[in-house]
């Protein structure tokens, strides 16, 4: 005879407000096999734990049901207290009568008749639940990250600094990411390229980071302490051991293509290095455009002229096979598509710029050397609109959420722009400044107070070309007056975005997305840089749109949470898994086909589960004929007195 | 039929997504109508034909299985299965004599407690009209 107890919790009235818990508990005292029944204003509070530890031990109860709230919240706070009993964790199971009861219905009666079938059903459950103990499992004690810009240095620094091995791939010629592209960080001024290097050459130096530039990540199988990732590693058909940097190969190589560090500002050659500072230092010839696409022609002529024979062109793609315990995803973002910004002139107008052009353009290593200079003909603007929120906040026709760097940003570039054309005029256009953060509303009033930064609140309507001017056309709100500027340069601060391939990573990972495609965490308040796998974490701007020190402290974190797992010896698996019944199993192997996991396999006639590769689906039980195989505590068995328990009564 | 007749309907819920979801549904204290009891199971893909059959068996007047979106699931491909099986099972309801709309499948995903409500209401208001489901209903 089973000896289960049932433990029915008010959760003050979020419960017994619309639950009749003392009925629902004299209804269960009923019920066949259970010996406890009891209800308590709060059953996890430490008197409530208490009650239930109580009743085990006295009542020798060899199953216990907590009708509370959601298994999610409570479920391991029970088992403990069960454990501490001296009761099997995997006997002690949640009936889940808040979230998907008290809550979602107004008629006593009826909750109160719901509630009792979902407690029976468990208490069925319960009855037929064995004794489990956590499958342990080593731990890979090294990490992958993934992405190469500031996030992803910060995480890789971090847990190589912990003494934990760390591959950092970067699809990328170099690391850096857009912060190397930077000129100046709000709201210091600090030179952005100044405070980058010195970790980007940590990175390169670091003896337990394993470097992998113009590689990506191809696939990724495992769990959690567990993973096997394929990264595959480009060709740059330069190696990086001989080439001494001379620049002899870029002088005559013929093939002329817009140079992305630059954003098209300048050109570059098909043999190139990023940038001065790029790391690793070496150059990369760009398979896209060598040979030439047109004439499919290779020249040969940087082998010829480079010194040390560095250049090899017959450097094949590689697929590099990694195995790590967990996974940091930092692949941060891009700029919205300046196509869907021609309404305001973008890739039409060549004074038309997005944010990090601008950057570009007051940087000192920059196409101007930072001088800020028309694009179209190479003089200085002496007026220049901002224009904020270009992308962002528009559900109607763009991204409906706040990209929450360009308010601050804008007021950097327009505070930039007066430090180098001291007689300009800045104008930015905004519908809010949103100016939270350590010393940012101090920097806006000192881009107003001090360089005299006309700000108009309100959008813009059109941007056209007139007789080499932009001319801006807008609306102030505050006055109600219509504005137009005749500008000599225009800058969009563009929507943030995923970067490009994040959403197709994603999918390689099994990363969850939210609706405007960045990753998805854990939970939005409390697990801020999980992922929805488990091993897999989340840092910068992959996951929302943020600012360098946010960027910084989120891969602080998640260098923290993939610590939790990677300093212990082993990990525990749920040993929920299937389990195969020998004298059913005919051997026709169609559960080996469906496992998304791999985890079965046909030995002698007979399945065997590999139970750390088993994630306890199911979908093996659904699909064998003779009910063969079962998943440990939730067996076919179960589940139909489950059913019967519902529809009693 | 009578006006006071209220369905009694089993809900398979996958415990990542819509299981999730219907717990949203309840922080987000939305309302919806008594009528279905929650069985939660690991994925979508594990509902056998069984235990369709089985509710309907003990008197269910209709069932729910509701997984993760396609291409969501948690277990990368269950609600796949899930999908094709159980598409069967509507088709084999339909030729023993049942009406199908009294099985029913549903992708609601962990943020969908609005679509989760939905599906409830929609689904009991289907079903009322039906009356009782004595067809398949083994005699107590």
């Amino acid at each position: 005879m089973k000896r289960t107890g049932v433990f029915i919790c008010h959760c003050g009235i979020n419960i017994a407000g619309t639950v009749d818990v003392k009925k629902v508990a004299e209804e269960l005292a009923k019920h066949p096999g259970v010996v406890h029944s009891e209800d308590y204003v709060y059953m996890c509070s430490d008197p409530g734990q208490n009650l239930i530890e109580q009743a085990i031990k006295e009542k020798k109860l060899d199953g216990v049901v907590v009708a509370c709230c959601s298994p999610n919240l409570h479920e391991t706070t029970f088992r403990n207290a069960s454990k501490r009993a001296g009761l099997n964790s995997f006997r002690c199971e949640i009936a889940n009568i808040r979230e998907q009861c008290s809550w979602v219905h107004k008629d006593k009666l009826k909750a109160t008749q719901k509630a009792t079938k979902i407690a029976r059903s468990i208490v069925e459950k319960v009855r037929q639940n064995d004794s489990l103990d956590a499958l342990s499992v080593p731990v890979t004690r090294r990490a992958l990250v993934v992405g190469g810009g500031i996030a992803g240095i910060q995480a890789s620094l971090d847990l190589a600094n912990s003494g934990f091995e760390v591959i950092l791939v970067e699809k990328n010629p170099s690391i850096g990411g857009h912060m190397i592209q930077l000129s100046e960080t709000f709201p210091t001024l600090d030179c952005s390229q100044c405070i980058l290097t010195p970790k980007m050459v940590e990175v390169s130096k670091h003896p337990m980071i394993k470097l992998m530039t113009y590689s990506e990540v191809q696939d990724v199988s495992g769990y959690v302490g567990n993973f096997k990732v394929k990264i595959l590693k480009k060709p740059t058909y330069v190696d990086p051991a001989k080439c001494t940097l001379c620049d002899e190969c870029t002088k005559v190589c013929p093939i002329v293509v817009p140079n992305e560090f630059d954003l098209g500002l300048t050109g570059r050659r098909a043999i190139y290095i990023p940038s001065p500072q790029a790391i690793p230092a070496s150059y990369t010839l760009d398979d896209k455009n060598c040979p030439d696409p047109f004439t499919t022609i290779a020249c040969g002529k940087c082998a010829d002229v480079c010194k040390p024979k560095a250049i090899d062109y017959d450097q094949k793609p590689q697929i590099i096979e990694e195995e790590v315990g967990a996974i940091i995803v930092a692949t941060g973002f891009d700029l919205y598509d300046k196509e869907h910004m021609a309404e305001y002139g973008l890739g039409k107008y060549a004074d038309v710029l997005d944010g990090l052009q601008f950057e570009r353009l007051c940087s000192a290593s920059g196409p101007t050397n930072g001088q800020i200079l028309r694009p179209s003909d190479h003089k200085e603007p002496k007026e220049v609109v901002f224009i904020q929120c270009s992308g962002s906040r528009d559900p109607e026709n763009h991204c409906a959420y706040c990209s929450k760097i360009c308010c601050m940003y804008t007021a950097k570039h327009a505070m930039l722009y007066k430090h180098h054309v001291h007689d300009g005029q800045a104008y930015i256009f905004y519908i809010d400044i949103r100016s939270g953060g350590k010393g940012y509303e101090e920097f806006v009033q000192r881009a107003v107070e001090e360089d005299g930064v006309v700000y108009l609140r309100g959008k813009v309507s059109k941007v056209f070309e007139d007789k080499g001017k932009i001319i801006v056309w807008g609306v102030d709100t505050l006055t109600g007056k219509s504005i137009e500027i005749a500008a000599d340069m225009v800058v969009l601060a563009q929507a943030m975005r995923p970067s490009v391939g994040a959403q197709e990573l994603a999918k390689k990972l099994k990363l969850a997305l939210d609706k405007d495609g960045f990753l998805a965490e854990a939970h939005p308040k409390l697990r801020p840089v999980e992922s929805v796998t488990s091993g897999m974490f989340l840092a910068g701007a992959a996951q929302a749109p943020k600012d360098i020190p946010e960027a910084v402290a989120q891969a602080s974190g998640a260098a923290a949470k993939a610590i939790t797992i990677l300093s212990q010896e082993r990990l525990f698996h749920s040993p929920t898994v299937a389990k195969v019944f020998n004298n059913l199993c005919t051997g026709c192997g169609m559960c080996v086909a469906v496992c998304p996991y791999d985890a079965l396999t046909l030995k002698d006639g007979k399945v065997e589960v590999n139970e750390v590769l088993c994630e306890g689906c199911g979908t093996c039980t659904a699909t064998c004929l003779r009910s063969a195989i079962q998943v440990k505590n939730i067996t076919q068995q179960q589940v139909a007195e489950m059913i019967n328990a519902c529809l009693g009564g | 039929m009578a006006e006071d007749y209220e369905p009694r309907i089993v809900a398979f819920l996958c415990k990542w997504c819509s299981s999730a979801g219907s717990d949203l549904a309840g922080v987000s204290r939305m309302e919806y109508p008594p009528n279905v009891v929650p069985i939660q199971v690991m994925c979508s893909g594990s509902v056998s034909p069984l235990y369709v059959f089985s509710a309907f068996n003990k008197g269910a007047d209709g069932v729910l299985v509701s997984g993760c979106h396609p291409g969501d699931c948690h277990y990368i491909k269950g609600n796949y299965y899930a999908r094709r099986r159980l598409n069967l099972v509507k088709k084999l309801l339909e030729y023993v004599g049942l009406e199908p709309q009294r099985f029913r499948m549903s992708w609601v995903s962990a943020a969908e407690g609005t679509k989760y409500t939905q599906v409830i209401k929609d689904f009991v208001k289907d079903l009322k009209p039906l009356g009782p489901q004595t067809k398949l209903r083994r005699n107590p």
